[in-house]
């Protein structure tokens, strides 16, 4: 297919004495892009407070608009909204159920609540189911908000034993043992640690599909994962569990950017927990650029005791939208390499 | 998107499996399917379930050689495909024996029979799912398999060049394993007779069942003769905005749970016509409700009738196209409406130019392939189009964006066959039948313990009482212990509450809901803390998991259960004070209907308990 030539390339001018550079670089700053359309004012009425949003803003925009605190595990400002954890629902008049603050989107007149007994009923609920059949020792936000709003997860039981097969979600879809009720079912499972870049350990994986978007159509256009199975068994996979270097994987590690409770980890990250040597109080972060390509990324570079442990990217930058490649992410070894010249 | 195929090529079988839904190959090089220009350049993902079901059914599982091919072909990722092979009962990701024979051990099968069949293939066959893929068959437990009239029931499928699948009800053991071994070569056996599912059959007044029973349903002919199409003449007379007119003169409302007013949506598909020419009509025949058969009953003896309720409704609100997604349990009714569509179509009822006029519609069926959530509309439209059968979030509604981002019309079977009756003899004469606030006739399942279990159409206004008495009264011991309506979704009534009428605002006015229109009466002698636990092993497994109060809460809930009726049988006042915020949490967070209703049944019986009047005792959740 023929490219097409960008529009904008006449619009600059050359000094012609000046030596022509390889790529033609436009004078001055960066343009601004065109400003937005202006968006319709909603008014509506949160907490019984009112308050002024753009048409087509989200009920979870409003309640940040007027600084009320609502809890998100599966919304991410750079993914579309999925709304699956149900932990943002608020009380909306005339709806019978309750509904998901971070994709139901505003309307002129609507009445919500964020503080009722009932809207803070589901949010315990719904964390305590989380907790109770998850491992959350790595997601201190979901623990935070756990303790906020009384979250009691052991009173659903013990843990039951992780399933004999090691794997759950490996029988057919609508099938399961029978139980007696003793012990509270749970995803435990072994950590599948495959390649040396990052891990999955899907025992603390709460099924928020922020890294099946991130892998697929939203970031990285890869499809290596996908949720599979059905129920309690759902789970992120492969196809038929092929460990990642047999699957479509480009270790871009963008899942490992939007995972909210360290199921998806970098290894060195992994290995360093499993020695008890993270501290991540002690961690500085820095924001560097990319040095690899001409997109020039944004890295954020978190390091401790002199040395990069990890890489991530913010989530607000114009160009990453906290996605990084391959390169950004995971090639920062050379740093430390041992043959690097002083 | 670069598709990264990598693993096991496909052996003949699996190429031809998936060569009979995508044609074959353009190109004779072996490998080209995994060049692009053998790829479709538009998503085919449409096409996704129709070709796992060729595969299941032909090489008896979901192979990686078959499921790679048909991902090269379809140009979709393996993942994307693998977690919607894993999402549907009936496939199976794990090589498996040729032959699968389903044992319904749902509700209605459960207290007729059904734990006397699983012993006894237990016995000849080891547990469920346990045999070895070289063993010839194998056998499984299965949610209800909507023949519940006709209890215990069951389902055998052999995979093959010519697969074979057919239903048994009622059944033993032993005729079960026969059917199984059975030789390709013998003919299947002849399919139970009408008046077993209609007992009413034949009888003046019916309208919906009219012809059950008079009519070979295989013939267009018999369907003809007997005012066939007479309705679909009449309605293209009319013209659309006077056919929507009557349907909402008539007040019908949708008839699968939800009793929305159908006028109100075919309007709004009718409306968008001007932004949105592309539409859809899709009917919602993915009956699986545990309790519910009505729909299936029509489809296999009376197929002509939906098919000239599904024109009507496609030229009434100008969809071209209409889906009919029916559920993959159901054989016997895809093979007739199978036939029936094509019958239609050569005759000029289905296509470019319906009666030779410039009118055009046409019916494509889809199976589903073991999912109760796919009943669910949004996420039958998922289903459709390739994706896991998981519901979208509402707003917005199907009628501004559904089936492929389309506004979309999606109704019941009963919902539709109501409206040739409508269209014939008008919206008001139709009112006039029921109470103002539930028109017209209603189709309602007996089964269970009552004297003739089977299909029963009356005007609404009916009470419970009065429709145990049609059906025959209290069977089993003739001791009522009390009365499950709405299926699995729906509630559990006491013995005082028999003077309920069975409309939409009397079931309402109990704080139950008519659902799917089951009724199923227990006797004493059932132990129903055992269908209560049944209930709640359903729900676990057929939540979709997209969401953490129905994937977690249906489990929650089991397990609470559990607890309650393993240990202190007296303990219902000491129940688990969490399970009642299980259920809230669930009807108020949950994204769809299935956790809405997730809890009712148990909640419902639990607020009851002391009234009925079963055993309670040993109750070993093993067995």
């Amino acid at each position: 297919m023929e490219k097409k030539k960008p529009a904008t390339q006449e619009r600059f001018s050359f000094n012609e004495s000046a030596p022509c550079p390889t790529v033609p670089v436009p004078p001055g700053p960066i343009p601004a892009p065109p400003p937005a359309a202006p968006r319709n004012e909603v008014t509506l009425t949160v907490d019984d407070k009112r308050v002024g949003v753009p048409e087509g803003s989200t009920l979870l925009e409003a309640c940040r608009a007027l600084g009320i605190d609502t809890p998100t595990l599966c919304y991410l400002e750079n993914l579309n909204p999925v709304n699956v954890c149900r932990v943002c629902v608020v009380e909306l008049e005339g709806s019978r159920t309750l509904v998901p603050a971070c994709s139901r989107r505003v309307e002129n007149g609507m009445v919500i609540r964020t503080d009722s007994e009932r809207v803070r009923l589901s949010r315990r609920m719904v964390l305590e189911f989380l907790a109770s059949s998850v491992d959350v020792s790595t997601a201190p936000e979901l623990q935070a908000y756990l303790e906020q709003y009384g979250g009691q997860p052991e009173r659903y039981g013990p843990a039951a034993p992780p399933e004999a097969s090691g794997e759950p979600g490996t029988e057919r879809a609508g099938v399961h043992c029978p139980t007696d009720g003793r012990t509270a079912a749970t995803v435990a499972q072994p950590v599948k640690i495959d390649n040396d870049l990052y891990i999955r350990d899907y025992g603390k994986c709460i099924l928020c599909y922020k890294c099946v978007q991130a892998c697929g159509e939203e970031a990285q256009n890869t499809f290596a994962i996908a949720v599979a199975g059905r129920g309690f068994d759902s789970r992120i996979s492969t196809e038929y569990s092929v460990p990642l270097p047999d699957s479509a994987c480009v270790y871009c590690g963008n899942c490992i950017g939007v995972c909210p409770t360290g199921a998806l980890m970098f290894k060195s990250e992994y290995d360093m927990r499993e020695a008890g040597a993270w501290k991540e109080s002690e961690q500085q972060r820095t924001d560097t650029i990319c040095p690899y390509c001409g997109v020039g990324c944004t890295l954020t570079l978190h390091v401790q005791d002199n040395q990069i442990v990890k890489a991530t990217s913010p989530l607000d930058q114009e160009v990453t939208r906290g996605h990084l490649c391959i390169k950004g992410r995971f090639g920062w070894q050379f740093v430390r390499g041992k043959g690097r010249k002083k | 998107m670069d598709l990264h195929i990598a693993g096991q090529s496909p052996d003949r079988d699996e190429r031809a499996a998936v060569d009979s839904v995508l044609g074959p190959l353009q190109s004779e090089k072996a490998e080209s399917y995994h060049l692009q220009q053998e790829r479709p350049v538009r998503s085919q993902r449409h096409l996704l379930l129709p070709v796992l079901h060729a595969i299941n059914s032909r090489i008896g599982w979901i192979s990686p050689g078959a499921l790679n091919y048909a991902c090269g072909r379809l140009n979709l990722p393996p993942a994307e495909a693998f977690g919607v092979a894993d999402f549907y009962g009936l496939f199976s990701m794990v090589r498996r024996p040729r032959t699968v024979i389903h044992v319904c051990d749902d509700i209605a099968c459960l207290i007729r029979g059904a734990p006397a069949i699983c012993q006894h293939l237990e016995g000849r066959l080891g547990p469920a799912g346990a045999a070895k893929p070289s063993d010839s068959l194998t056998w499984l437990r299965s949610p209800c398999l909507g023949l519940c009239e006709r209890a215990p029931a069951a389902l055998v499928s052999a995979a093959g060049p010519e697969p074979r699948e057919c239903a048994l009800a009622p059944t033993t053991a032993d005729a079960v394993l026969a059917a199984a071994q059975q030789p390709e070569s013998e003919p299947e056996p002849a399919p139970a007779p009408a008046s077993l599912s209609v007992p009413q059959q034949g009888q003046p007044g019916l309208r919906l069942l009219r012809r059950v029973g008079r009519l070979q349903p295989e013939s267009l002919d018999d369907h003809l003769a007997q005012g066939g199409f007479e309705a679909l003449r009449r309605a293209i007379d009319l013209g659309p905005e006077r056919v929507i007119g009557e349907i909402m003169d008539s007040k019908l409302v949708g008839r699968g749970g939800a009793a929305f007013p159908a006028g109100r949506k075919w309007e709004a598909v009718y409306r968008a016509r001007s932004s949105q020419p592309v539409r859809y009509l899709v009917c919602n025949a993915d009956e699986s409700e545990p309790g519910t058969f009505k729909d299936r009953v029509i489809m296999e003896e009376d197929p002509y009738l939906l098919i000239e309720s599904m024109t009507i409704a496609g030229l009434a609100t100008g969809c071209e196209k209409g889906f009919l997604y029916i559920r993959g349990e159901y054989p016997l009714a895809f093979e007739r409406l199978s036939h029936a569509i094509r019958q239609a179509r050569h005759h000029g009822f289905l296509g470019k130019r319906i009666l030779n006029l410039d009118l055009s519609f046409d019916i494509e069926i889809r199976r589903g392939a073991g999912a109760y959530i796919c009943g669910e509309e949004t996420a039958l439209f998922n289903s459709i189009e390739g994706y896991r059968g998981e519901p979208r979030n509402k707003p917005p509604f199907p009628t501004e964006v559904g089936l492929f981002g389309r506004p979309t019309l999606v109704n019941n079977v009963e919902t539709l066959v109501n409206v040739p009756g409508i269209v014939l003899w008008g919206g008001r004469s139709f009112a006039a039948v029921g109470t103002p606030r539930s028109t017209g006739t209603k189709l309602f399942c007996l089964s269970g313990h009552v004297g003739r279990p089977g299909v029963y159409e009356v005007p609404f206004g009916a009470s419970l009482a009065g429709l145990l008495e049609l059906a025959g009264g209290v069977g089993g011991n003739g001791r009522l212990q009390g009365v499950l309506i709405g299926g699995a979704a729906g509630a559990f009534l006491s013995p005082r509450e028999l003077d309920t009428p069975m409309t939409f605002e009397g079931t309402r006015a109990i704080g139950a809901a008519l659902g799917s229109a089951v009724v199923m009466p227990f006797d004493d002698s059932v132990d129903l803390s055992r269908i209560l636990l049944r209930i709640a092993a359903f729900f676990r497994n057929e939540s979709c998991g997209q969401c953490v109060p129905c994937r977690v809460g249906t489990v929650r809930q089991e397990e609470a259960l559990s607890r309650l009726f393993g240990g202190n049988v007296q303990g219902v006042g000491q129940a688990p004070s969490h399970l009642a915020e299980i259920g809230q949490v669930m009807s108020d967070a949950s994204i769809c209907g299935l956790g809405h209703t997730a809890s009712s049944a148990v909640q419902s019986a639990l607020a009851r308990w002391a009234e009925f009047s079963g055993p309670r005792q040993g109750l070993n959740p093993d067995d």
